[in-house]
């Protein structure tokens, strides 16, 4: 029995894009600050996914040598598959984030939807890739370009953060009366008294300042500064509640510079640890802009 | 953002009217007192229009 599975000739280079396939999701699919895909079930979920993918990517090549053509038709299907991977995630995130205190907001969710699709296409990558290298220079080349397409998937886990595009600097917090203040960056009216006591005690304050006019319409975004909210709050906590408003940490913008001037409500205030924070905030892919990119805008915007 | 006016608390009643329900309170203690009050049930955000007249925001 095993040695008729062994005289298969596509035996060795199904398994070995199968293995590939499979590390290469288990070493993209990490759990961080962030929490997500959760712990236990969440994982299971998309350790299974990246199995199909896996053997979908190593049946690929097999299939047309054997000249099995409609075979490819698969990856259509497979696809189809992953890009409800994409609908299943922004269903379950947008639904959570209904009942978030700091909402990561949409275009953070569609990152992060997008994130797991595109990770499934590099395991069926990684896959395709090791097959196709064991039936053409045996075993050992396999596991090279096993083993490279595994660095190149890795190299395109992590994005860029923010600390590329922008300087962050702590700031103080002022209340005026009604008016709040961080820095120079009007943020809002806060008619409560004891609200603007709080605000005075536990408000931190940052200024992020864009370091080039690309930067400074893409920390313009909503959703970007939303992340910024959002992440800052998992990480350093949030002093606020259900049911007060008064005390919600906001992203205001002036208008002049470019610059942002975000108020923070932290459990710990520690301004160096914040800074920290969102320097390491991600760029959101969807929110990301190039206008220096264009003919026309070769001058400074 | 689109923000509704859900009530209106003044010291200063000659200078108020219109559709949202008005709460006049005779000291700024007490209309800081109603406005926090208003706050935490409906809510939504307390802000200052001028010294006399706080109005309770709904954003969103």
């Amino acid at each position: 029995m095993f040695k008729e599975l062994l005289a298969n000739e596509f035996v060795v280079p199904l398994t070995i894009g199968f293995v590939f396939g499979i590390m290469c999701r288990i070493n993209l699919l990490r759990t961080d600050y962030r929490q997500y895909p959760t712990y236990p079930h969440g994982k299971i979920i998309h350790v299974s996914l990246g199995v199909i993918a896996s053997a979908l990517g190593a049946l690929a090549v097999p299939a047309l040598l054997k000249e099995n053509y409609t075979a490819v038709t698969f990856l259509t299907v497979a696809a189809q598959q992953f890009r409800d991977v994409r609908n299943m995630e922004r269903t379950t995130l947008t639904e959570i984030d209904k009942q978030e205190l700091v909402p990561r907001g949409g275009p953070y969710i569609e990152g992060i939807a997008m994130v797991f699709e595109g990770r499934n296409y590099m395991v069926i990558f990684t896959s395709l890739v090791a097959t196709t290298a064991t039936i053409l220079f045996n075993w050992w080349g396999g596991i090279i370009a096993g083993v490279i397409a595994l660095l190149i998937s890795r190299k395109l886990r992590s994005g860029k953060t923010l600390s590329l595009i922008a300087e962050t600097s702590p700031a103080e917090v002022r209340v005026e009366g009604k008016d709040l203040y961080v820095g120079d960056i009007y943020i809002m009216n806060v008619g409560l008294e004891d609200a603007q006591n709080i605000i005075r005690e536990h408000g931190v304050g940052f200024i992020v300042s864009p370091k080039d006019a690309n930067a400074k319409v893409t920390i313009a975004h909503p959703g970007q500064r939303q992340a910024i909210l959002h992440d800052v709050a998992t990480q350093l906590g949030v002093y606020t509640d259900t049911g007060e408003p008064s005390l919600t940490p906001l992203v205001k913008r002036d208008l002049q510079s470019g610059r942002l001037g975000v108020f923070l409500l932290p459990q710990e205030k520690d301004a160096e640890h914040g800074k920290q924070v969102i320097d390491a905030v991600p760029i959101l892919e969807s929110v990301f802009r190039m206008p220096q990119k264009t003919k026309l805008a070769k001058k400074e915007l | 953002m689109t923000g509704t006016i859900l009530a209106v608390i003044t010291v200063n009643k000659e200078r108020i009217a219109g559709g949202a329900p008005i709460f006049i309170e005779s000291t700024h203690e007490s209309m800081q007192q109603t406005a926090f009050t208003l706050e935490k049930i409906l809510d939504a955000m307390v802000h200052e229009v001028s010294k006399d007249t706080l109005i309770i925001v709904r954003h969103k």
